[in-house]
């Protein structure tokens, strides 16, 4: 069982580009109504695939990460492998949509 | 605050209000007259009726059986709902209320802008929700297609993040007696919304363009699923996905009638209705 890890950009590096497992990143805000359904299906995903780290980025705090990676919808999910993107998903998705189009 | 608070006062909207009031609830139905009923020329294939009706009279009728149980009913339009912790705020063109529960019942929304490129740059410069997307433009050129109270709306939200926000009316008229007034709108019909990465010019028929950094969808009247969109709910091929209880993925949003997909007939609508209102009743009343 494993839960999501808080994404800064000071850890950022550290957690998610040097990362040897897939990292699924959450890009959230709290004033965000499909983010808040969308952050519990995230913490089900990380409880449930522990072969990947999942991290949340609160765009409120961390806008460089946001305007580093083009977001400008959310939530957005992106999937990184080796340091670099390698899906995105846009938009409020159930469980079973997540897990079919962003792995 | 009110037990439940109906979005949309036709079949689906006013037989729930009839069964949540019987419940001895507070309720409360605000819709427009525009209803898709109307555009029934007869209607003869819904129980009861030996003789065709007009989509318009049992409209009429419906509101007037409701208005007989003493069920509120305000004509005005709904431009957002809030979801607090534990209740909602509905906000119209006049007025803000709370209530317990929401049904949303607008019918099915037949106002998505047919813009060329809008699909395509969609998550991508294209949002459907001030609150949640405005937070990326911060004194950027932003644009809301629309030309309703809506679209006001959605445009006095985004002028508190930027200066620089044009209404493109998409060849109609801005309300005439508006309850917000707008100095900044173009009226030209739009051709193609245009990018590379991101939707950054909005191009119109007479072949002027315009550079944007971004833009929000609010055409014509917000639709269920424009209010689906901006709290979180589920949609399913553009139709609000509810459960055996008709109610949505956010406790205490219910949905009825064309919004929710499956047959657009009176007698779904009206099954919705019932089916919703007693469901909301047994939520509020914890049974």
């Amino acid at each position: 069982m494993s839960k999501p890890v808080e994404i800064t950009n000071e850890n950022f590096e550290e957690l998610v580009l040097n990362a040897t497992d897939p990292v699924l990143v959450d890009f959230w805000a709290p004033w965000c109504g499909p983010c808040r359904m969308m952050g519990p299906i995230v913490d089900e995903i990380a409880e449930e695939t522990p072969s990947i780290i999942v991290g949340k980025v609160n765009v409120d705090d961390e806008p460089e990460l946001a305007t580093k990676y083009n977001i400008n919808s959310i939530p957005t999910l992106l999937l990184f492998k080796s340091g670099a993107v390698r899906n995105t998903l846009i938009g409020l998705h159930t469980k079973q949509d997540i897990i079919n189009e962003i792995f | 605050m009110y037990d439940c608070i109906i979005i949309g006062k036709g079949p689906a909207g006013i037989s729930g209000a009839i069964y949540i009031s019987r419940s001895n609830l507070k309720v409360l139905v605000i819709g427009k007259d525009d209803t898709a009923l109307k555009k029934a020329h007869l209607i003869e294939n819904y129980y009861g009726f030996e003789n065709p009706i007009t989509g318009e009279e049992l409209f009429e009728i419906g509101i007037k059986q409701a208005e007989k149980q003493n069920i509120e009913i305000k004509n005005d339009e709904v431009i957002d709902i809030k979801w607090n912790d534990n209740f909602f705020t509905v906000i119209t063109v006049n007025a803000e209320y709370e209530a317990k529960t929401i049904l949303l019942a607008t019918g099915k929304s037949r106002n998505s802008a047919n813009i060329n490129g809008l699909k395509e740059f969609e998550g991508r410069g294209i949002s459907y929700c001030a609150i949640c997307d405005g937070f990326f433009y911060k004194n950027k050129k932003i644009a809301v297609i629309g030309s309703g109270e809506y679209a006001l709306h959605e445009a006095e939200i985004l002028k508190n993040i930027s200066d620089d926000v044009t209404i493109f009316t998409n060849g109609r008229e801005l309300p005439q007696n508006r309850s917000i007034e707008v100095t900044n709108y173009i009226e030209g019909k739009i051709d193609a919304i245009k990018g590379k990465e991101k939707a950054s010019k909005i191009v119109l028929e007479d072949n002027t363009e315009y550079k944007v950094d971004g833009i929000f969808i609010a055409e014509g009247t917000a639709s269920s699923v424009d209010f689906a969109k901006k709290l979180g709910i589920f949609l399913d091929n553009n139709n609000i996905k509810v459960d055996e209880n008709m109610q949505t993925n956010i406790p205490g949003i219910y949905a009825a009638g064309d919004c929710t997909g499956g047959l657009l007939q009176i007698s779904k609508a009206v099954y919705d209705g019932a089916k919703s209102g007693l469901s909301i009743a047994k939520k509020v009343k914890n049974i």
